[in-house]
């Protein structure tokens, strides 16, 4: 069999993926895979990207040994892998540094991008600009709203929001009205997508660019603990900290992977965004993938207290390690990602991001069933800041 | 020979480009669909395009946008569509094509759309996300059930691609004759005219070319089809006639059949 680092062939992770997209676009993806392919061989594009990382974004981050949450767990050892402490809160920037860097390679200074939470939004506002392209961001109605401090970020950061008042408000109508811009103005602008979806090779190169966090890892935990994890969980929307999580470790079969969606308010109750879990093939947003939809295959509408996991689709490549069954995937409540969020707060002193809190929650109930000798690595993919506001609400904290 | 051909034929012999109408199936009302399309036909439609609506229509603009809103909203799925055909089939033979995005069809099982496609008189399907690379098996199914493959050509298409897009493509091959998504625009771009005169080397003696995307006006139709096309594909300004009459069905009844004999008119030569 071939080796699962070799991943995709001719853009298709097994059946998953590949390009579904109007034909005016076909030519601007393809332009986009061969500019992708000679940035890896140029060897002034890698300098410059390690650059902007280093110097700028603050990497590597620290891969912190969580003491006291192990001590209170009982159970294997838990590591966190402090995206949280990157430029810009969260592992967003690994990406938008990549990819900004690609569109002023590619000759293309205006950039568009899609957000939810607002993360991937300030992380395409912030590389943009410091390399001095003009950035157009695409964001759900409900989103600004749920989200308000990170539109104004956007907005110091000379970035533009658009508004988007189509379909559910939210994230996938974000990047439906993003892909409308990018067929009107294919010719002069780049899509910046901030996760694992969308047509090939989008779902290669945000990988590629957020392979990062997992590449450090596995430098770190050989330094400090002479061997591989037992295991990796990250939480998964779209899966992009996840599948940079994953990746580098995707064949060392002994290391295992757990990916966490959002289960809203319970699977049962149809108001989450767990579309491993809970969904069914079907082909949105360029790919065929695991997504939430109806009988008739129209995509239904989630639900996560997270906006970052508030998704219907998931990247390709998570459907294919799912299905070969290289990787698990679990789901943890709004319930039981505030708790982890709180939990987080007070013995570590550290506020994660609500996407990654899912991680944390289900990381807790796995590291108490492991050995005492055994390693779990968490990758905390934001910080908890943008958060608070609604957790005092969950909460019903006037503040 | 397939009835999209045979009709394209005959209009050839008339000196005539075809109109191909659009409307998305369900809107406002799945009962209002029937009539409307028989609208198109008495006013003069060649070939109707049936929508089968999809919650996230990425190749549209706003207005058929809010039309897949207002189907969706009646719960108007795509075997009611498909059934409304048959009923419709049953009594013109003026050629129907689907028009839809991937999903619902995928969702479906391509044998069992194609096979209820086919039971119910469908003459051709465009799917506008559906580029030829992901569509072999599609391809090979709607061949086996004798239904036309319609596929999209745009202005960024190089011409290797479209050479193999032709070779791909049964019933006519869809012009996309601008950078952007469905909705009505003013004029007809130089863009476009350019397009019509470097597409038709590669279809002529092959297969119809068919223009769509922001032609609304009779005077879009005649530019058309004076620069060769052999058809024009209105969708957006139906559509807003059955947004602006939302409660009143034979005005908008009536004035779908009065538009669609105007554009009717602009597609006769000479």
């Amino acid at each position: 069999m071939r080796k699962l680092s070799l991943y995709p062939v001719d853009g298709k992770y097994g059946k998953y993926g590949g390009r579904f997209v109007p034909e005016t676009l076909m030519a601007a993806i393809n332009e986009l895979e061969e500019a992708y392919e000679k940035s890896k061989k140029d060897s002034d594009f890698q300098k410059q990207l390690k650059y902007y990382l280093s110097e700028y974004a603050g990497r590597p981050t620290p891969l912190y040994y969580a003491e006291n949450l192990t001590k209170k767990v009982g159970g294997a050892k838990i590591y966190l892998k402090r995206e949280d402490l990157a430029h810009g809160g969260a592992h967003k920037i690994n990406n938008t540094l990549g990819q900004a860097l690609l569109a002023k390679k590619m000759g293309k200074n205006r950039v568009i991008a899609e957000t939810g939470a607002g993360q991937h939004g300030v992380a395409t506002a912030i590389a943009c600009a410091t390399l001095g392209l003009k950035a157009e961001i695409y964001m759900g109605s409900e989103d600004i709203e749920r989200q308000r401090l990170n539109v104004f970020r956007m907005k110091l950061l000379d970035a533009e929001v658009h508004k988007v008042e189509s379909g559910s408000k939210t994230l996938k109508d974000a990047i439906n009205e993003a892909l409308r811009d990018w067929v009107t103005n294919v010719q002069t602008t780049y899509y910046l997508i901030g996760s694992v979806v969308g047509p090939h090779p989008y779902p290669l190169i945000v990988r590629d660019f957020q392979s990062v966090i997992g590449y450090e890892l596995k430098e770190q935990i050989m330094q400090k603990e002479g061997r591989l994890p037992n295991a990796l969980v990250a939480c998964v929307g779209g899966g992009s900290n996840a599948i940079g999580t994953f990746y580098p470790f995707i064949d060392d079969e002994t290391v295992k992977m757990i990916g966490v969606e959002a289960a809203g308010r319970g699977i049962d109750s149809g108001k989450h965004a767990a579309s491993l879990c809970a969904g069914s093939e079907g082909v949105l947003h360029g790919m065929q993938t695991y997504l939430l939809q109806d009988e008739h295959g129209q995509i239904q509408i989630t639900h996560s207290i997270s906006a970052g996991l508030d998704y219907p689709g998931v990247g390709p490549e998570h459907t294919f390690l799912k299905t070969i069954e290289r990787a698990q995937y679990a789901v943890a409540t709004d319930k039981e990602a505030v708790d982890a969020f709180l939990e987080l707060s007070k013995t570590e002193g550290i506020i994660p991001a609500l996407e990654p809190s899912h991680a944390l929650a289900y990381v807790m109930k796995l590291a108490q069933a492991m050995e005492k000798d055994e390693i779990v690595v968490v990758t905390l993919s934001g910080r908890g800041d943008k958060d608070v506001e609604v957790v005092a609400e969950y909460l019903g904290v006037k503040i | 020979m397939r009835e999209i051909e045979k009709t394209f034929q005959n209009l050839k012999k008339r000196n005539e480009g075809a109109l191909i109408a659009y409307v998305t199936g369900g809107d406002p009302k799945p009962e209002y669909t029937p009539d409307i399309v028989e609208a198109l036909i008495d006013g003069g439609a060649d070939v109707i395009e049936l929508g089968i609506p999809f919650s996230d229509p990425i190749a549209d603009g706003p207005t058929i946008q809010a039309a897949t809103v207002r189907a969706l909203k009646t719960g108007i799925t795509p075997k009611a569509i498909l059934e409304m055909i048959g009923e419709i089939r049953s009594k013109h033979r003026v050629p129907i094509t689907i028009l839809t995005y991937y999903n619902p069809i995928f969702k479906m099982g391509l044998e069992n759309f194609f096979r209820s496609a086919s039971n119910h008189g469908v003459d051709g399907v465009i799917v506008p996300d559906l580029p030829i690379e992901e569509a072999h098996d599609y391809k090979k199914v709607a061949d086996a059930y004798e239904i036309d493959t319609i596929f999209l050509t745009a202005p960024s298409t190089s011409t290797e691609r479209l050479r193999k897009i032709v070779g791909y493509t049964s019933g006519f091959l869809y012009l996309v004759s601008v950078f952007g998504v469905t909705g009505t625009r003013t004029k007809v771009q130089d863009l476009t005219v350019n397009l019509i005169r470097k597409t038709l080397p590669f279809t002529t003696g092959k297969i119809p070319l068919v223009v769509g995307f922001g032609i609304s006006e009779p005077e879009h139709v005649r530019t058309i089809i004076l620069n060769g096309a052999d058809g024009a594909i209105v969708g957006s300004r139906f559509v807003k006639i059955i947004e602006q009459n939302v409660e009143n069905e034979d005005i908008m009844v009536g004035e779908i059949k009065k538009c669609a004999r105007e554009l009717k008119k602009a597609t006769i030569r000479g």
